[in-house]
């Protein structure tokens, strides 16, 4: 079905996309290279995010392979823990948050009627940073072989007696070195968005996608520096001596533990605050209704951000805290169901009694609402200390955490780049491989993640590199990798239409999915300056004013 | 995710050989899990089947069908906006909140049945209390006491409790301490597990009335071979479990049929590392060794404990389970089979 | 935007300004909370192994107060002198300001200079080094990178000074002197907490 509705015909401010003039790739190279325009940066993050998506991807499939039997020997133990180290660490840090980061980049400015960032070249060196922490993580690899610490890389794992291969200190400062991108990062969106809305637009009228994005950088501001920290102390202990996680000198296991998912746990609402930020774009433009309970969402979204900083603890239920501190990291797990929850049902609020269009966008926020809550759903599971006993390390966790990383934030982040790569490029996406890429993903997600709970409740631990016949594993982890492959050719069907897309893509216009935040002012893709003129804005769906002048949104809000 | 899954597991785990199912519990607090499981599969279930059914029911009322537009006229105008309502929000943030006040009931509840206190040994309380203190990639035991008696010796990678019955709990207490890295405890069938982290001691308490053969494992990543760090917990009945005492309390028979391979193994660097009680082997780096032949299989449950398999294992370990911390000596055939027949003889 | 004002439709109320900290401001609020959870965590690292060293020297043995007691105080001053050229500026006197700057800088450097001087003593007299015991590794990690921000607080006036000796430092740069003096403020403040929970806590605290 098409999606495309012809836009009312308003002038809208704004200019049409100047073609650059085309002097050949090397000018083409340098002005990449050397950018500091917000979307070229953006555009930059989110294509590192897929490279590092598919070999993430591809490190998966090798594991998967190599589980597919028991005692199968396609690759040693060695290779194995290298590969789930990599693929963890890439997942998270190179692609999770470089994607997300780079959307914003791409949309915080356009949606709030600014120019740019307000530190561009900040924003530059930022992008680089995060680039170059990711090569030097795989920079590794010249020592031999790649970390094989698990992504939270347990102490003492890391001390230099078990792991003396500098394949260590690579990992970290790799993750020290991003972690600075990340911060700028952070910081440039917190400054931009306080200081440089357009005129009118108040914080009570910003973009839902804006908003979380306040709350996304606010975390990342509180958790990433006690993880870059709590990567210098290891830095310490290896190369200088320290005692830090040297537990015969007096330091402390525990220590590294804390720090690191006192920045972990904020970390998994990093990954996930911005998706819900797009599908709040995407949701209410699809069903053609406004977005139900603003006040409460946004709420929600501050309650979460500021819960998630007191949960940490229960990645740790194992560790023998003691009855008393497990209850409370139970207690504050739960809660933070209640916030998630409200969010849940104001997105189903806002489809009810709307007129749901079934396009890409939407396709893959519905693929978002139906996989994100069972994969919160059994975050509650684990959140239970006791059950979490027998859950924690097992693949059961596994599960969870792909379901909420690909169920939420994957299908969420694609359902957000359907919906704005008209916008980033002037062409639409194609819809027939939308879909094809959609139910490939959708089908091979489940099929691959779903059996993990089952084997880790069978009693299968995470994290080894073959098992013996006779537990009843092989089933389900056959089916894993099934699903593994099923999914190949989804990714591979994204890459290409993106590609394609590009040359052969329907144009665009400036607002073909007749939305209501002022991206779609200006013209696809947007000129430099984004708006030849600053808009005024009265409400949070400006064009809707535009657009029904007869019944504007700020006579409600 | 409704109650019948966890049912159905149980049984597939009924019928397995060697379950590690968690829904097959042998263990008081193993059991106290899954009442807990069971209740919060319930309750998510629910909402998930809400949820999700309001979800579908949305997509499919409101989907947007271009067919309901005859072609060139106006496009129909906007669906009525709403923009929000007190009420409901409160309501469906009220819902919520007594959910989670119920589960925080249930878990505290279950918390308080399976986190253990570590009693005195006194004579009398048939308790056995061992010190597991976990190695890359194998456990050491260490017996303190049973029913009151000092023991006070050690073993490896085969942990031999005594079972209850329905007259006498015999619950076994495992401090458990590590020697390097973290590790973790896991027995499923007995109970939820406990990290062995460095520096510190945690306790586990493993009781069952299910005479036999526990399996579990390592669960916390700890390198290398972090996979086939196995755990084996062996129930016997109390009668039973006094002699399997008794014979392990024993230091190493002397059988003069091996006494050239004994020479041999004292004279090879295995003594560095392993320990055979009343010879001159004392290492404590490596698994005891004295009753060897007590166990059914070698490499912490990695392969059964067969003349074969024990050739392989002294002839190169590396093969067997490569990257453990035993080297290959490259015996002789001779030294080779004169340590492996006197290994033989550790009963 | 204004379609809306033909007669019969809704008039938007008139918009009224909004008051809030510039973006170069915000931007150095942001990056100075990422930096109080940084130093957040070194101190709590700092706090959690107090008095668990396993070999000496303690905080008690190894730390002297005199020495501190002046490298604190060049600090603290040299925070209000930067205000004052702070105000200097404002009140447009360019010498003033190249004065006061250089004021704050010199105490600065003091302050790194007096620094070094006391971990020479700890290192030669207390054989104190980061690989000693935890007490020399949790305290070398915090006083060190406290003393990294203050260098690069120095490096960073030292270039605003420069400029200001050229002339090129108006009423027009003020936002970017009120944020070198944010930043000053708050290596100031990290100090204070710094030498309490060293200085005095943990020294007192026998350990
Ligand atoms: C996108 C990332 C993301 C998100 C959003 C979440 C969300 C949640 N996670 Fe998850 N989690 C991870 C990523 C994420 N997690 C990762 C990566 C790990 C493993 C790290 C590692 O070990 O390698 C992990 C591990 C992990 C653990 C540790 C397991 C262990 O190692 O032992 C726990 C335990 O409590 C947990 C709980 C939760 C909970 C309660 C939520 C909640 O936020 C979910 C809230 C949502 C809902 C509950 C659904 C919608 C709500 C309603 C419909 C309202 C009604 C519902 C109720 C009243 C219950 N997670
Ligand atoms: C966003 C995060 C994310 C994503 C998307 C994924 C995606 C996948 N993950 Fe990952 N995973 C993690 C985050 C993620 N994972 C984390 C944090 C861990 C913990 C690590 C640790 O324990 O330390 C983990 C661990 C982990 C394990 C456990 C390892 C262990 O404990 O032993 C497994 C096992 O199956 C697994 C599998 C997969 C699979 C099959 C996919 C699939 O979805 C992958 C699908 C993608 C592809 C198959 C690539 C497709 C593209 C191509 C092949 C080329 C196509 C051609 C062109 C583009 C031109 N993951
Ligand atoms: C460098 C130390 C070291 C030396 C020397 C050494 N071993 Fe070992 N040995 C180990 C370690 C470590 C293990 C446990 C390996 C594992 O399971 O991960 C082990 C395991 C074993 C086992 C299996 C025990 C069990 O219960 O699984 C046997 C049998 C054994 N060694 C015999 C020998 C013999 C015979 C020699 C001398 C030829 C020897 N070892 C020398 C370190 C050593
Ligand atoms: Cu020991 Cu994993
Ligand atoms: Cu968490």
């Amino acid at each position: 079905m098409s999606t495309v509705e012809p836009t009312r015909g308003l002038e809208l401010t704004g200019s049409p996309g100047e073609r650059a003039v085309d002097l050949g790739w090397t000018s083409w190279l340098h002005d990449w290279t050397t950018t500091v325009d917000h979307k070229k940066i953006g555009i930059l993050y989110v294509l590192m995010s897929i490279v590092f998506l598919v070999i993430g991807g591809i490190e998966a499939l090798v594991m998967r392979w190599q589980l597919f039997y028991p005692r199968n020997d396609v690759i040693g133990h060695d290779a194995f823990n290298q590969l789930f180290t990599m693929h963890g660490t890439t997942m998270v840090f190179f692609v999770g948050m470089p994607i997300l980061i780079g959307m914003g980049n791409y949309l915080v400015p356009l949606m709030i009627g600014a120019r740019d960032m307000a530190f561009p070249r900040l924003n530059a060196f930022g992008f680089w940073v995060t680039l170059f922490g990711g090569l030097m993580t795989y920079l590794s690899l010249i020592t031999g072989g790649a970390p094989a610490l698990g992504w939270f890389a347990y102490a003492p794992l890391t001390a230099h007696t078990f792991s003396p291969s500098a394949a260590t200190d690579f990992w970290a400062l790799g993750l020290i070195v991003s972690g600075i991108g990340t911060i700028s990062a952070a910081v440039n969106f917190l400054a931009t968005i306080f200081g440089m809305r357009a005129p009118g637009m108040t914080l009570r009228k910003l973009p839902f996608f804006v908003w979380t994005m306040i709350w996304t950088s606010f975390q990342m501001l509180l958790a990433i520096p006690p993880l870059t920290a709590a990567l210098v102390m290891i830095l310490f202990d290896r190369q200088l001596g320290a005692h830090f996680f040297d537990v015969p000198n007096g330091g402390s296991a525990y220590l590294w533990q804390h720090l690191f998912w006192f920045f972990g746990h904020p970390e998994v609402y990093i990954l996930i605050l911005p998706v819900f930020g797009f599908v709040s774009e995407v949701i209410p433009v699809f069903s053609r209704k406004v977005l139900f309970g603003y006040e409460f969402m946004a709420a929600a979204t501050m309650a979460i951000a500021f819960i998630s900083l007191g949960v940490w603890a229960h990645h740790m239920f194992c560790v023998g805290m003691g009855r008393t501190l497990d209850l409370f990291f139970a207690v504050a797990t739960f809660l933070v169901s209640i916030p998630t929850g409200i969010k849940f049902f104001n997105w189903l609020a806002t489809m009810y009694g709307g007129r749901i269009r079934f396009a890409s966008p939407m396709l893959f926020a519905f693929g978002f609402l139906s996989m994100f809550l069972i994969g919160g759903l059994t975050g509650i599971m684990l959140g239970a200390a006791p059950f979490d006993f027998q859950l924690s390390d097992s693949y059961f966790v596994v599960g969870h955490f792909h379901w909420v990383l690909i169920g939420g934030t994957l299908f969420g982040t694609f359902s957000g780049i359907y919906y704005w790569y008209p916008k980033m490029t002037g062409r639409m996406l194609s819809e027939r491989l939308a879909k094809w890429h959609f139910w490939l993903l959708y089908i091979g997600f489940i099929l691959t993640f779903g059996p993990m709970h089952v084997s880790g409740m069978l009693g299968m631990p995470r994290r080894i590199y073959t098992y013996d016949a006779g537990h009843g594993w092989e089933l389900w982890n056959q089916l894993s990798t099934i699903g593994a492959l099923v999914q190949v050719p989804s990714y591979a069907i994204f890459v290409y239409n993106l590609i394609v897309s590009l040359r052969k893509g329907k144009p665009a216009g400036d607002d073909p999915w007749d939305a209501w935040t002022l991206e779609w002012m200006t013209s696809s893709p947007p000129p430099p300056y984004n708006f030849e003129e600053i808009p005024t804005v009265h409400s949070r769906r400006p064009l809707w004013d535009l657009k029904h002048p007869e019944d504007p949104d700020w006579q409600y809000e | 995710m409704d109650t019948v899954g966890p049912r159905m597991l149980s049984a597939v785990g009924g019928l397995l050989a060697q379950s590690l199912s968690i829904f097959d519990p042998a263990s008081p607090s193993a059991h106290s899990i899954v009442n807990l499981a069971i209740l919060t599969l319930a309750v998510t279930g629910l909402i998930f089947l809400i949820v999700e059914g309001v979800l579908l029911y949305s997509v499919w009322r409101f989907r947007y069908v271009p067919k309901d537009q005859a072609p060139g006229d106006e496009p129909m105008g906007e669906p009525p906006q709403v923009y929000g309502s007190m009420p409901i929000e409160v309501a469906w943030t009220a819902a919520p909140t007594m959910i989670v006040f119920f589960l925080v009931l249930v878990t505290t509840r279950t918390l308080w049945e399976v986190e253990p206190d570590l009693p005195k040994p006194a004579a009398g309380d048939n308790a056995l209390f061992v010190t597991v203190i976990g190695h890359q990639w194998w456990w050491e035991y260490v017996y303190k006491t049973y029913d009151g008696r000092k023991l006070g010796f050690i073993t490896a990678n085969e942990l031999h409790i005594p079972a209850s019955d329905n007259y006498t709990l015999r619950p076994a207490y495992l401090s458990l301490k590590s020697a390097d890295v973290c590790h973790s405890y896991w027995v499923p069938r007995l109970g939820g597990k406990v990290d062995l982290i460095p520096g510190h001691t945690n306790l586990i308490v493993l009781e069952t009335k299910e005479a036999g053969l526990h399996l579990g494992q390592c669960a916390e990543f700890c390198g290398a071979q972090h996979a086939n760090m196995l755990i084996r917990v062996i129930a016997h009945p109390p009668e039973e479990f006094e002699r399997w005492l008794a014979s392990e309390s024993q230091p190493a028979k002397e059988d003069p049929a091996a006494r050239d391979g004994k020479a041999a193994f004292l004279a090879e660097s295995c003594i560095n590392c392993h320990a055979v009680r009343g010879t001159a082997a004392g290492g404590t780096y490596a698994p005891d060794l004295t009753h060897l032949m007590s166990r059914e299989t070698l490499g912490s449950g990695m392969i059964k404990n067969t003349p074969e398999n024990l050739h392989q294992w002294v002839h190169d370990p590396q093969s067997v389970k490569p990257g453990c911390l035993m080297p290959a000596f490259g015996l002789d055939d001779h030294q080779l089979d004169l340590i492996v027949d006197y290994l033989q003889t550790l009963h | 935007m204004n379609q809306a004002s033909a007669t019969n439709l809704p008039v938007p109320p008139a918009i009224a300004p909004e008051h809030t900290l510039s973006a170069p401001e915000w931007g150095m609020v942001s990056f100075l909370v990422s930096e109080v959870a940084f130093f957040g965590t070194l101190i709590v690292t700092y706090v959690a192994f107090m008095g668990r060293d396993v070999v000496g020297p303690t905080p008690a043995q190894a730390l002297s107060l005199p020495l501190v007691l002046v490298s604190t105080l060049c600090l603290l001053s040299s925070s209000v002198v930067i205000h004052a050229a702070e105000r200097a500026l404002d009140r447009d006197e360019p010498r003033l300001f190249c004065f006061f700057l250089a004021a704050t800088i010199a105490l600065g450097i003091v302050f790194l200079v007096l620094t070094g001087v006391e971990w020479h003593d700890l290192i030669v007299n207390h054989e104190l080094t980061i690989g000693r015991n935890l007490f020399g590794t949790t305290y070398y990690t915090l006083v060190g990178f406290h003393g990294l921000h203050v260098t690069v607080g120095v490096i960073v006036m030292l270039i605003v000074l420069g400029l200001a000796i050229n002339r090129q430092v108006t009423a027009a740069h003020r936002t970017g002197v009120t944020l070198v003096a944010w930043y000053w403020h708050f290596v100031d403040a990290v100090w204070i907490v710094v030498f309490l929970v060293v200085y005095i806590a943990s020294r007192s605290s026998g350990a």
